[in-house]
């Protein structure tokens, strides 16, 4: 860093008289140290870590309300008004319902196909196979729904702040659409009623939601695990109405003595599975060197044996099954529960890992690498953690010590982070004004840059920092990803949109610049980029006399696929070795990158002309790149 | 990470210093152009979530098997009846019946597995084991570069060769952990969409923002692709016919292993080559001979198979490797599945393996002989079968470096 010193000194004496507070309350531990960025620089900056980018207009507005007043504003997303996008997302079914809902009223296609050969000895007769086709289409539109709905109201949202953190969250707490059949009916109601309206309340609140909710009950494998067969048990499983409630749950097993049903009664007579109870230590609350032991892992799940999810013919949902459930006395992590107790075992394991320590620096710091910079002080974690520990988890005021913090508007924070494949897409739909897309293009497109919604498989998430989504592939997606929205082939995204673009397209090529650099990149590119931008030429190689090499050669192929597939293309089936339900059987919106190659023959590409061109340009940028 | 720092903020003085920015960013960025050397390649294939080595490299002479496994055990292949039980390798062990077309591997020598191998690690977290496998350094999180990489930036470049940015290539989305580091690498989805779709002269001027402005990882990675591109392009590996009548499955994998062998036939001096392959975590339900398992099983084998007979005579300049994080419980759970393991097993491939034997020692599945009473116990350090690899295959030096704080002893002797 020492090189940069006096550089940094004279950015800083430059803008001495930025930095502008307003009257917003602030917290004390952030009024030490002074703002690094100009008072530009930070409107531009907390538009562009605090939303999925800024609509033509929102600079504007932001600048005339003050960057504290508008993120105080963000941090209450309930004092926004935000039919519109409640209104388009409320469009969909899958918004609509509940998982139960949709779970009760839908066929599972992988349960039908087995009930029906079951009924005709394997064979299926024709209104068997008009069932099963019909069952597959209503799956098909509702894991589209998810998509749609999904990146329609990132889009939209005048909740813009609830929006990142709602996507901070589905990361944090990640499923993966690809898990199972039953998965899909359980994602719309993940974000819309477990993550949504709890991203900005408290994280045990959070934790709670998501322990209960199928989707994550479903994903890591919860809702099948039972107290080991040594284990004592609130419940004899032997018991007659047990056996009954057995078969309620599983509805698809009408006879007792299949085999379905025997293996069904297997699976509640013994195992634990350990899946949730070590994710939930490790990834969802102290971290992985947070201190815990695998006795801790064993007995968290030993906790949470007996929550699971209720059949359909059950009302669905979660379900605490006491004959599931190991009664044993349990230790974790210095707290002993005693024998004989059911769900509250489950809810005070939640109410340990939520106040623990390594806990409240943990999310400090997941926080605070997505919002600040790949690698955060440990000063202002620090700080977050205090704030965690302070306000027993209030997110949003954890979130308000980070996001109002020197360190979030020093300089040095100003585009530190790269955008992911769906902050690319997401902010240069909403710089263009562009409308939701009712059709789920958009969200292969994302899933084409390596990020498909939902399509994280390990329970990791997705990678926070930029190294990780900076691979040569990865910026070669994004650049054609900028030459392919240029082009007007992203659906839903004229190019052409964006404020004064009549004048502009006749206008000289400065103007034109201008604009796109207003509308894109936040009005602030370096002067060599503003000179390739008008130019298309390499301003250090010829000022050192060198010849270009970037020009291409002559057999430079024109071809270029289109975002939109053609009006005959089949969506892609899945792969035929994959079975439905079985891991890795991802919806077609979530295969990524197919739309690319396949089209790749038959529709050329014109050249980019004028606005287009510098808009193509812009996209492709590096700036554009960061955040 | 550090490293990166450094040199962007030196390499930043330099440029507004005003010397030429081609040769400063190259250099002080460190990713002056690998050569390839000697012709060998490297093909590492890592199962992510845990594969169930048990029904991979059946022990079906081993008792315990089949008391730990009563509902998804492979029979043994003295009872199989149309294909559902394993298939024989040496009496002892057998390949899972999904692995068939991996057999003629066998037959003809090219085909060495290895039992009981994995990390020296108790961790049972898939990001971790990951993690601690594609560094190759065992419960150290400080790594902060992939074993691939480092080979790649310690070993010796062939000054005689001709520089090429695809000397490593991961054919995934994003750069993988095993190949995160100094030296330059390139990762893609295929050979066919490795191109700038421009109809007209945007890829020269996209080129022009990333080779001017601060050399930062933005900027270093651009220019790399820009150089890879044209590079590509020049080989002309758009009308690939794969040979020897080699039929790749039409799945991801499949298609990605023939990228692989596109990219080693084009010539442009592909040394390390990277791919993977999710849905091995069954937890529940795996399935016996048929099911989950075996449908990923299938697909693995089919596709290495068809790379196999697609490289023909050049497997005898390839190994193939294959890796996954832990191998899973010995006994099987209550969902039909299993849970999280210890040791499990690898495939090393190539006209240069000591074949038709399986390598490693057996620890034994009985009760007293299971790894904390529940998984296959270790007794090869995966690190080993790394280094005899690096070292016998791709000619590494300098084995301690290239594995900080493992003194591998004896080699395993897969290869010769």
């Amino acid at each position: 860093m020492r090189r940069f010193a006096p550089l940094v000194a004279l950015v800083i004496a430059g803008c001495s008289n930025a930095p502008h507070r307003t009257s917003s309350p602030m917290p004390a531990n952030t009024a030490a140290a002074p703002r690094t960025q100009t008072a530009d620089q930070q409107g531009v900056h907390a538009l562009s870590r605090l939303t999925f980018g800024a609509r033509p207009g929102d600079l504007e507005r932001l600048r005339a309300m003050g960057v504290d007043r508008w993120i105080d504003e963000q941090l209450h997303p309930e004092r926004i008004d935000d039919t519109k996008a409640e209104a388009w997302a409320g469009q969909f079914e899958v918004v609509q319902r509940t998982a139960a809902q949709l779970e009760g009223e839908y066929q599972n296609p992988g349960a039908l196909v087995n009930q029906l050969a079951a009924r005709n000895n394997g064979g299926l007769t024709r209104e068997d196979s008009a069932q099963l086709r019909q069952a597959r289409q209503n799956l098909r539109r509702i894991a589209e729904e998810v998509q749609v709905s999904h990146v329609g109201r990132a889009l939209l949202s005048e909740r813009q702040l609830q929006e990142v953190m709602t996507d901070f969250w589905l990361n944090h707490f990640t499923v993966f659409a690809g898990k199972g059949i039953r998965e899909q009916f359980y994602l719309a109601d993940y974000e819309n009623r477990v993550i949504r309206p709890n991203a900005l309340g408290r994280f045990r609140d959070v934790l709670g939601a998501v322990a209960k909710s199928p989707a994550m009950l479903f994903y890591l494998d919860n809702w099948e695990s039972a107290a080991d067969s040594a284990r004592p048990r609130l419940v004899n499983v032997n018991a007659p109405a047990v056996r009954r409630a057995v078969q309620q749950r599983f509805p698809e097993v009408a006879n007792p003595k299949s085999p379905a049903a025997q293996q069904l009664q297997r699976r509640v007579r013994a195992g634990l599975n350990e899946n949730y109870g070590r994710e939930l230590l490790e990834l969802h609350t102290l971290g992985v060197d947070g201190g815990y032991t695998q006795q801790d892992v064993i007995n968290a799940a030993r906790a949470l044996t007996g929550w699971t999810i209720a059949g359909p013919r059950q009302g669905g949902g979660f379900q605490f099954a006491a004959y599931m459930h190991d009664a044993g006395e349990k230790t974790l992590l210095g707290h002993t529960m005693r024998a004989g107790r059911g769900i509250e075992d489950g809810e005070e394991l939640l109410d340990i890992v939520a106040r623990h320590p390594s806990t409240a620096r943990f999310i400090a710091f997941k926080l605070a690498r997505r919002f600040v910079s790949d690698t955060p002080s440990a000063a202002l974690v620090e700080r977050a953690a205090a704030t965690f520990t302070r306000t027993d988890g209030d997110i949003r005021e954890v979130l308000r010590t980070i996001i109002t913090s020197p360190e979030f508007f020093a300089r040095e924070s100003y585009r530190a982070k790269v955008k992911t494949p769906f902050e690319v897409v997401l902010s240069a739909l909403r710089a263009l004004n562009a409308q939701p897309d009712k059709t789920p293009r958009t969200a292969q497109l994302i899933a084409g840059l390596g990020q498909p919604v939902f399509g994280h498989q390990t329970p990791d998430g997705w990678p926070e920092t930029g190294e990780k989504w900076m691979g040569t592939g990865a910026i070669l997606n994004r650049i054609n990803f900028g030459l392919v929205l240029a082009s007007g082939r992203v659906p839903g995204a004229n190019p052409m949109t964006f404020p004064g673009v009549d004048m502009l397209r006749q206008a000289p090529r400065d103007q034109q610049v201008d604009a796109v650099v207003g509308a894109f990149l936040g009005g602030d590119v370096s002067s060599v980029t503003r000179s390739v931008l008008l130019t298309g030429k390499n301003p250090l190689l010829d000022a050192a006399g060198g010849a270009p090499t970037a020009t291409p050669p002559a057999d430079e192929p024109m071809m270029m696929p289109p975002a939109t597939p053609p009006a005959n293309a089949q969506p892609a089936a899945p792969p035929a070795n994959v079975m439905p339900g079985a891991p890795g059987a991802l919806p077609p919106a979530m295969r990524p990158a197919q739309q690319f190659a396949q089209a790749r023959a038959n529709a050329p590409l014109p050249p980019l002309r004028g606005l287009a061109q510098v808009l193509g340009l812009a996209l492709g940028s590096p700036e554009f790149q960061r955040r | 990470m550090q490293r990166r720092i450094f040199v962007r903020n030196s390499a930043f003085a330099l440029v507004t210093m005003g010397l030429s920015p081609t040769f400063l960013r190259r250099t002080a960025l460190g990713m002056e152009l690998p050569r390839a050397a000697k012709g060998k390649v490297l093909i590492c294939l890592f199962q992510r979530g845990a594969a169930d080595a048990l029904n991979v490299v059946v022990p079906h002479g081993d008792r315990s098997y089949y008391a730990l496994r009563p509902a998804i055990a492979i029979a043994p292949p003295v009872r199989s009846a149309g294909g559902a039980g394993a298939i024989d390798l040496d009496g002892f062990f057998g390949l899972h019946p999904a692995l068939a077309p991996l057999k003629p591997l066998w037959d003809r020598g090219l085909l060495a597995p290895i039992h009981a191998v994995g990390s020296p690690s108790a961790t049972r977290s898939h990001f971790d084991a990951q993690d601690y496998m594609e560094s190759a350094t065992p419960d150290n999180k400080g790594t902060s570069d992939g074993w691939l990489n480092r080979y790649l930036a310690t070993s010796r470049t062939c000054e005689a060769c001709t520089p090429t940015p695809f000397r490593a290539v991961a054919m995934t989305p994003q750069t993988p952990r095993v190949l995160q580091g100094s030296a330059p690498t390139v990762a893609m989805n295929s050979v066919a969409e490795f191109t700038v779709r421009s109809g007209g002269t945007q890829a020269a001027e996209l080129e022009a923002l990333y080779r001017t402005g601060s050399a930062d990882l933005i900027h270093g990675t651009g220019t790399e692709m820009f150089e890879a591109v044209r590079m590509l392009r020049a080989a002309n590996p758009q009308r690939y016919q794969p040979e020897h009548g080699a039929e790749y499955p039409a799945s991801q994998f499949g298609q990605r292993l023939l990228s692989i062998a596109q990219l080693i036939k084009a010539g442009v001096g592909l040394e390390v080559a990277f791919a993977d392959m999710g849905g091995w975590d069954t937890h529940v339900n795996q399935g016996g001979a048929t099911g989950q398992l075996a449908q990923r099983l299938s697909d693995f084998g089919a596709s290495i198979a068809a790379l196999t007979t697609d490289l023909g005579d050049r497997m005898q300049d390839v190994v193939i490797l294959t890796m996954s994080e832990f191998g899973r419980m010995a006994r099987q759970n209550g969902n039909g599945g299993t849970d999280h393991g210890h040791a499990g097993a690898m495939f090393v491939i190539g006209g240069s393996v000591k074949g038709q034997k399986v390598h490693g020692r057996w620890p034994g599945l009985a009760p007293e002989q299971l790894y904390e009473g529940r998984d296959l116990a270790l007794t090869t350090d995966f690190r080993a079968v790394f280094a005899e690899v690096a070292s016998k295959h791709l000619g590494a030096i300098g084995i301690e470096a290239l594995f900080p704080g493992f003194a591998p002893g004896s080699l395993p002797g897969v290869l010769g």
